[in-house]
């Protein structure tokens, strides 16, 4: 029997440790690649002001580095500890991009991030820069065998039902490895990464210019923010609506959740830019559509259809009988696993197996379920609409605003008029928090989307707990909430703490003007 | 290729290799932090101590990331059933593993007194928190565990943290620190200022010889003491892993099992390296630490070729025990995985060889007293 307590607290607990793990995640996949930038303009030029660069943002990013690494063990016991089922049932072809991970990735990235801090005096300048790219492509490979994983639980592919040990297996490798919305999230999350980790330079430098410290320091990094930062969200904008059109394949609900799209609009669809969705009537209040938009967006075509929600729910319904039919056979065959008979049946409704298994979520036997038992199932497959629908639009005005920020940002750099309008300096220290904000809304789309599924069609999220005890549970997302509390004030007092000393106050550049002795 | 029971036989032997490799690796740095304050009297000390491990902490580490991994593609039910089931102890291990990374990196970050003190400490108990309970939890192993499988293969565990305090697990645990400070004597011996490293020499004179007694205590309390596991009849190497397809009896002793003579090659090797540690230290450190590799090894193989082919025995319903031949991905994933393996390790292999020789020497005090410290 499913303790719903336990399922609400470990996704309690589960949000919130990855909520929080990619607070670091994103500013190290893009930092690591200006720091590689920065230090290849002084390795090429010469000139020490580049080197002092590629060390002063290097503090920064080992802060949050330590803070990266220390949150994400976390992530990867946690499918143990708090989702033992889930482990037990989809190890087989999840547990592999997680282990290739370590091996091609993790260990680059973090044996080489020592050295980049160690090796100063130590490599000669080319060797050095080397240490920093391979530093940059560990975190970045790291990203996307992460994201091969978690689009599998968008969409599995390559992998089938075992009955004889009760799991999914891997059929395929490649078919996991090349999932369409792997590729998709993964230029996506990354380009996302990008943007941050240039917002992250571009505010500080912005806060010098504004008190008038560090000019040539702020200046030369502000025009790597501004290069790096107008790529960046120009990809992350455009391969964001590659992902749209990746879901619409697989995950219409998601989708349709996201538009609240209650009805089957005829081809092409309109896109509610602005709404009050009501779960409750069915209807999203106010909505102003743009017409074509989302049927172009959606299927790449005029005349291609996007279900609604009601629709969805109809299919997920018919759905479930099927999987009923397969869940009586996989009965059969683990009583007689030679009833051929048994076999034919299941291997014939086997893909909506997953779907008997949300009448189990709600601790009704599949055998034994009534109709009204299956049309709440059903129901239960539309996720949260207003959570999803304004986390997408907040996320995708704050994509357009970076577009806007960058751009405006290159076009001064390019005239060497950075530090002449003091409100675009103010705009961009005040833009700081926005490609966190982003970032942690599309994650949001992204995963409680994806609810009621753990695997998208396969496994309902509920099943997947371990057997531990709501007191288990709750003891420890209560000393998570504490311990992560914690961390994250003093890091944010240190992060503040050398931000502010800047490259001045830590004797950093000017070269001569103080020593480092007074940090000891 | 392989046929399925070799490949998992394989990787039997790359979770030792791996569990090997993250005590070796990241056992000195848990060994650093917990001598910490015995062994460096002062700041500067501390930070000559804390500059041997500081560069290199962050790889050793994630032999511990990639054993998680590879034990979730390779054994899922394995990573399944005892991560959940042993909770708050992978949670206490968690949480050390926190608390490691963020006190390396935060401690030198300001220059109070206090603070600093406040990190050492908490990083001397990080170093020994994870330490015991990795010696607690093998303990466990030959004890048995209350698990068992329902037939969907959903797992329940019937116990708690207390119930993982046996006395003969509390004895391993006492081994795996012994161990471990050991380790972290010898890498300080080999790599800090002069002055720490004569008294790591000396505090080795301690802890070999200690580990060597408790681990000599541990061998005959499981000869003896402790009643083996055995699956009934022969048994099925070959078939798709479900855990309830076989049975177990449990009574005998362990060194029965088809590799027994191979553990006690593996402890004599571990005893015989561990007493070499404190004789080799002075003139040959490099050769101390590399014996106190060895012994790590040795006590890891000869745990592993004790309870073969058992990964996790179950006290409360032996047939739920999991073994080599029931707990393991599919022959795909194996040797999938496997090949992932035979490229990446040896590669990883060779550029950490390589950041050690670009870190050698060692960490002296006039070093740390003109540097800033400020990583």
């Amino acid at each position: 029997m499913i303790d719903e307590t336990v399922v609400a607290l470990s996704r309690m607990q589960f949000a919130l440790t990855a909520l929080y793990h990619f607070l670091f995640v994103p500013l190290t996949l893009g930092l690591s690649w200006m720091l590689a930038i920065m230090e290849a303009v002084y390795v090429m030029t010469g000139r020490e002001i580049w080197k002092r660069m590629t060390q002063f943002w290097g503090v920064l990013f080992g802060i949050n580095f330590a803070m990266g690494v220390a949150t994400g063990v976390t992530m990867e016991f946690q499918f143990g500890t708090n989702w033992a089922y889930y482990s037990h049932y989809v190890g087989d072809i999840f547990g592999t991009p997680l282990a290739i991970e370590g091996l091609m990735a993790f260990f680059l990235e973090a044996t080489f991030v020592g050295l980049f801090f160690f090796g100063w005096d130590r490599l000669s300048r080319i060797k050095h820069l080397i240490v920093t790219f391979l530093l940059a492509l560990g975190t970045n490979l790291s990203a996307l065998w992460i994201l091969i994983a978690n689009a599998w639980m968008q969409n599995p592919v390559g992998a089938e039902f075992n009955f004889e040990t009760m799991r999914m297996e891997m059929t395929s490798f490649a078919e996991v490895m090349f999932n369409p919305v792997a590729q998709s999230k993964f230029v996506h999350t990354v380009s996302a990464g990008y943007v941050l980790g240039a917002m992250f330079v571009l505010s500080i430098s912005a806060w010098y210019l504004l008190k008038g410290r560090n000019i040539e320091f702020a200046k030369r990094s502000m025009t790597v923010a501004a290069s790096f930062g107008l790529a960046s969200a120009l990809s992350v904008v455009v391969l964001g609506d590659e992902s749209g059109y990746t879901v619409s394949e697989n995950q219409k609900m998601k989708l349709a959740a996201i538009e609240a799209m209650w009805e089957t609009e005829p081809a092409p669809a309109s896109f509610t830019v602005f709404g009050f969705p009501d779960v409750k009537e069915r209807t999203t209040h106010l909505a102003i559509h743009v017409p074509w938009v989302m049927g172009l967006i959606g299927t790449r075509s005029i005349d291609g259809v996007l279900p609604g929600i009601r629709e969805l729910v109809a299919e997920a319904q018919l759905r479930i009988e099927n999987g009923r039919t397969a869940y009586a056979a996989l009965q059969r065959l683990r009583a007689n696993r030679d009833d051929a008979e048994a076999k034919r049946e299941f291997d014939a409704h086997k893909a909506d197996l997953g779907y008997a298994l949300l009448l189990k979520k709600a601790s009704i036997d599949p055998a034994q379920a009534t109709p009204a038992d299956i049309a709440k199932a059903a129901e239960s497959t539309i996720p949260n609409v207003p959570v999803l629908f304004w986390s997408f639009r907040i996320m995708v005005a704050c994509g357009f605003w970076f577009i806007a920020l960058f751009a405006y940002s290159f076009w001064l750099s390019a005239k060497r008029q950075l530090d002449r309008r003091r409100w675009y300096l103010k705009a961009a220290l005040w833009s700081l928090p926005l490609p966190w904000l982003a970032a942690e809304l599309g994650w949001v789309v992204a995963e409680y989307g994806r609810q009621p599924w753990a695997i998208e069609g396969v496994l309902p999220t509920a099943l997947g707990v371990s057997s531990v005890s709501a007191a288990q549970v709750a003891t420890s997302l209560g000393g998570f909430v504490l311990f992560y509390t914690v961390l994250a004030v003093i890091d944010a007092i240190l992060m503040r703490k050398y931000a502010k000393l800047g490259p001045d106050g830590l004797g950093m550049w000017p070269a001569a003007a103080t020593t480092g002795d007074r940090h000891v | 290729m392989f046929d399925y029971e070799t490949l998992r036989v394989i990787w039997w032997l790359l979770l030792g290799v791996l569990l090997a490799g993250f005590a070796i690796m990241d056992g000195y740095d848990l060994g650093v932090a917990a001598l910490l304050r015995a062994l460096a009297r002062e700041d500067d000390e501390r930070r000559v101590l804390l500059e041997t491990i500081e560069p290199t902490w962050e790889g050793n580490q994630v032999w511990l990331i990639l054993g998680g991994g590879a034990v979730f593609a390779a054994w899922p039910l394995l990573y399944a059933a005892s991560f959940s089931g042993f909770y708050f102890a992978i949670l206490l291990v968690l949480l050390s593993f926190i608390l490691r990374p963020v006190g390396f990196n935060f401690r030198n970050k300001l220059v109070d007194r206090r603070w600093r003190e406040g990190w050492d400490w908490v990083l001397c108990i990080a170093g020994v928190v994870p330490t015991l309970i990795f010696g607690v939890a093998f303990g466990n192993l030959f004890l048995g565990v209350p698990l068992r499988y329902d037939d969907t293969l959903r797992m329940s565990y019937e116990g708690g943290l207390i119930g993982l305090l046996r006395p003969f697990a509390l004895v391993c645990g006492l081994v795996s620190v012994a161990m471990i400070l050991t380790h972290g004597a010898a890498w300080i011996a080999l790599k800090a200022d002069e002055l720490i490293a004569q008294r790591a020499q000396r505090l080795l004179r301690l802890t070999a010889p200690a580990f060597v007694v408790l681990y000599a205590l541990a061998g005959a309390w499981l000869a003896f003491g402790v009643q083996g596991y055995a699956i009934v009849g022969a048994a099925a190497a070959n078939a798709p892993s479900n855990p309830l397809a076989k049975q177990v009896a449990h009574g005998g002793h362990w060194f029965g099992g088809a590799l027994g003579i191979w553990a006690v090659v593996a402890a004599a090797l571990a005893i015989v390296a561990a007493l070499l540690v404190p004789a080799l230290a002075r003139r040959r450190p490099l050769a101390a630490f590399l014996a106190s590799a060895l012994s790590i090894a040795g006590t890891i193989f000869s745990a592993g070729f004790a309870l073969f082919p058992f990964l996790l025995p179950s006290d409360l319903d032996p047939r739920s025990s999991l073994t080599v031949w029931d707990a393991s991905s599919t022959q795909t994933t194996l040797g999938l995985m496997l090949l992932a393996t035979v490229v990446f390790l040896p590669i990883i292999l060779g550029y950490t060889a390589w950041v050690f020789s670009v870190l050698r020497g060692r960490v002296t005090l006039a070093h740390v007293k003109q540097s800033h410290g400020m990583y």
